[in-house]
């Protein structure tokens, strides 16, 4: 089998174009397996392309991705994907074990009886995250919480290496959001399964992260927890102030509302000189006079802990509403 | 005016020959819409598989202009805008606008073909609505042999078909030929619009080949047992119609889809489903 050095998603020099658009491009990093990772970006940078990508149903203008030890899209059948808003417009009477089944059996032409050990799969699946009694629901009778758990469970049932998940938080609910972050975590720890999570809310999935894919300026970028929780990318990378504060639940990231901030705090958006300040120290060695720095006057940077600031922002941010997200207890 | 009477002797006249063609062809219409009905809901292409009976007007219309089949140039013409259709993926059977569009000029291209010819003018009512009591022997041998390819492909292609009209973002992501799919699914509604149409006609035809589907989805938990219920609302249609039909002189069309319809209407009350 596959070594455990080798890494579960490699990028490297890849870049994708669709209707003559680049829409990332230089894109190197490695994903290793047993890892959660996100992919963040702001809306249209490249987040679902980049699992298209991933999944070979794109194919790149430039570079090359390896999934699985293959190139991209030849290890689909060892892949779980659920893409955004699955399952919600089912218009059928297919009931959740049967959709579950077809995570199996989808793809065979054909006449098949469904096994034991096919039933046997389905039924254990359907305990692991929870549906348990629900087996002959149809999927439009299930709340939107537990279709996307049955959503999870369709790209489980064959028991991938990889999952893909597109959004999987989105119109969900405080509780059915934290139940599928807790699924998530124990389908890392007791599977050792390689997760990759598109959102655009990092907030409920911290506790759990290893790292981030980041979508900044055009180029996906790698990098720990350690480095994704540093206010200044954050803030670029968002295009508003973000800051991190660090509460009694763990890491969360707060947009601060100049409405509600104490004067002479600040306002939310992100000034020209911020901006040029954060591209200088962390691309000028990669990417050569950018466009962000014109114009702008450098000044000096001010480095903002990863985990911490002033701890009235800290109670400000949970107490009065402007939180962008909520943690929860890791 | 027609006086709507009884007949008494309506058992005569079900027992009659020409009445005998169309209960069999009621049983050959019920299996292909049942069984190709389901995936039309699944797939959202209701209002595609609606438009291929308009697509199919000029066909017919025009196959009586050159003194062909109807049934011949209904199919051909259905099957070229299934084709059309299903090349252009699945997201483009749910394009309403354009495929409207269509639906309005086939009909009016149909009209210019019937217009032409004296014989296709006199047709243009039955191609419209119908004419069940009408279908030939040949007509049968013809819907028996589609519907036994219409079985056995479906036999093979059941679980790639089902999984790409459900979910086809992820089939086409495990490797399913998600085009293909498509292509054969407006392919086969082609062939079972083409065989409905002489049972109630292009414009009623929505009620024979969806309205069925529609009403076994509500009362049942697989796709399996929807197309045996569907197959059996759809015979009880046609059947109960032409029962009524020749007790009382009401057109066999109309009842047929009033059934259907009726069925539907009873059962999303009862089943108390807004989906549908």
């Amino acid at each position: 089998m596959e070594k455990e050095a080798e890494p579960c998603i490699e990028f490297r020099q890849a870049a994708v174009q669709r209707g003559g658009r680049t829409i990332w491009s230089e894109g190197t990093f490695a994903i290793q397996r047993g890892t959660v990772t996100a992919i963040v970006g702001t809306n249209g940078a490249g987040k679902t392309t980049m699992i298209d990508v991933e999944l070979g149903l794109l194919p790149l203008c430039h570079g090359s991705v390896t999934v699985l030890g293959r190139p991209a899209g030849q290890a689909n059948g060892r892949i779980g994907y659920v893409p955004q808003n699955y399952m919600d417009d089912v218009d059928s009477n297919v009931t959740v074990d049967q959709s579950i089944l077809l995570g199996i059996t989808g793809t065979r032409f054909g006449f098949h009886r469904v096994t034991r050990e096919q039933r046997g799969a389905v039924a254990d699946i359907i305990d692991f995250v929870g549906l348990h009694g629900k087996e002959r629901m149809r999927l439009n009778e299930l709340s939107g919480g537990l279709r996307q758990r049955a959503a999870i469970a369709q790209a489980l049932v064959s028991h991938p290496d990889l999952l893909l998940l597109d959004e999987p938080l989105a119109n969900l609910d405080l509780a059915s959001q934290s139940a599928i972050v807790e699924l998530f975590a124990r389908l890392n720890r007791e599977w050792g399964m390689t997760i990759q999570i598109v959102s655009h809310d990092l907030n409920m999935l911290l506790p759990i992260l290893t790292g981030a894919v980041y979508l900044l300026d055009g180029h996906p970028h790698y990098s720990g927890m350690s480095t994704v929780l540093d206010s200044q990318l954050l803030t670029h990378l968002y295009g508003t102030k973000v800051e991190v504060v660090t509460t009694p639940q763990g890491d969360m990231f707060v947009t601060p509302n100049p409405d509600m901030e104490p004067a002479g705090h600040g306002d939310g958006t992100l000034d020209a000189s911020e901006a040029a300040c954060f591209f200088k120290q962390h691309y000028a060695h990669s990417h050569p006079a950018g466009q962000q720095s014109q114009g702008a006057t450098p000044s000096r940077a001010t480095p903002q802990s990863a985990a911490a600031t002033q701890p009235d922002t800290a109670t400000q941010g949970s107490t009065q509403g402007s939180t962008q997200g909520f943690t929860q207890e890791d | 005016m027609t006086t709507f009477s009884y007949n008494p002797d309506w058992w005569h006249l079900l027992t009659g020959s020409f009445m005998s063609n169309a209960l069999i062809a009621g049983v050959l219409i019920a299996v292909a819409a049942g069984a190709v009905g389901y995936f039309t809901i699944t797939r959202r292409s209701t209002f595609a598989a609606h438009a291929l009976a308009h697509i199919g007007l000029p066909g017919a219309t025009g196959a009586v202009l050159l003194g062909l089949p109807v049934s011949w140039g209904m199919g051909v013409f259905a099957l070229g805008g299934a084709l059309a259709i299903g090349a252009l993926g699945k997201k483009a059977s749910q394009r309403e606008i354009a495929t409207g569009t269509v639906l309005a000029f086939a009909t009016g291209l149909g009209l210019f073909f019937a217009r032409m010819s004296s014989s296709a003018t006199k047709q243009m009512q039955s191609i419209l609505f119908g004419s069940i009591l009408t279908i030939s022997r040949s007509e049968l041998l013809g819907f028996a042999v589609f519907d036994a390819v219409l079985l056995v492909v479906l036999a093979c292609a059941y679980r790639p078909l089902l999984f790409s009209s459900l979910n086809e973002q992820v089939a086409q992501a495990k490797g399913v030929p998600v085009r293909l799919m498509g292509l054969l699914y407006m392919a086969l509604m082609a062939g079972v619009i083409t065989v409905a149409t002489p049972a109630v006609g292009t414009l009623l035809v929505f009620a024979l080949v969806v309205t069925p589907s529609a009403t076994a989805i509500m009362l049942t938990r697989s796709p399996l047992s929807a197309m045996v219920c569907s197959t059996l609302l759809c015979l009880g249609s046609i059947w109960g119609g032409l029962l009524l039909a020749a007790m009382f002189p009401f057109p066999p069309s109309f009842i047929i889809v009033t059934i259907s319809a009726a069925l539907w209407l009873v059962v999303r009350l009862v089943t108390g489903r807004n989906q549908h």
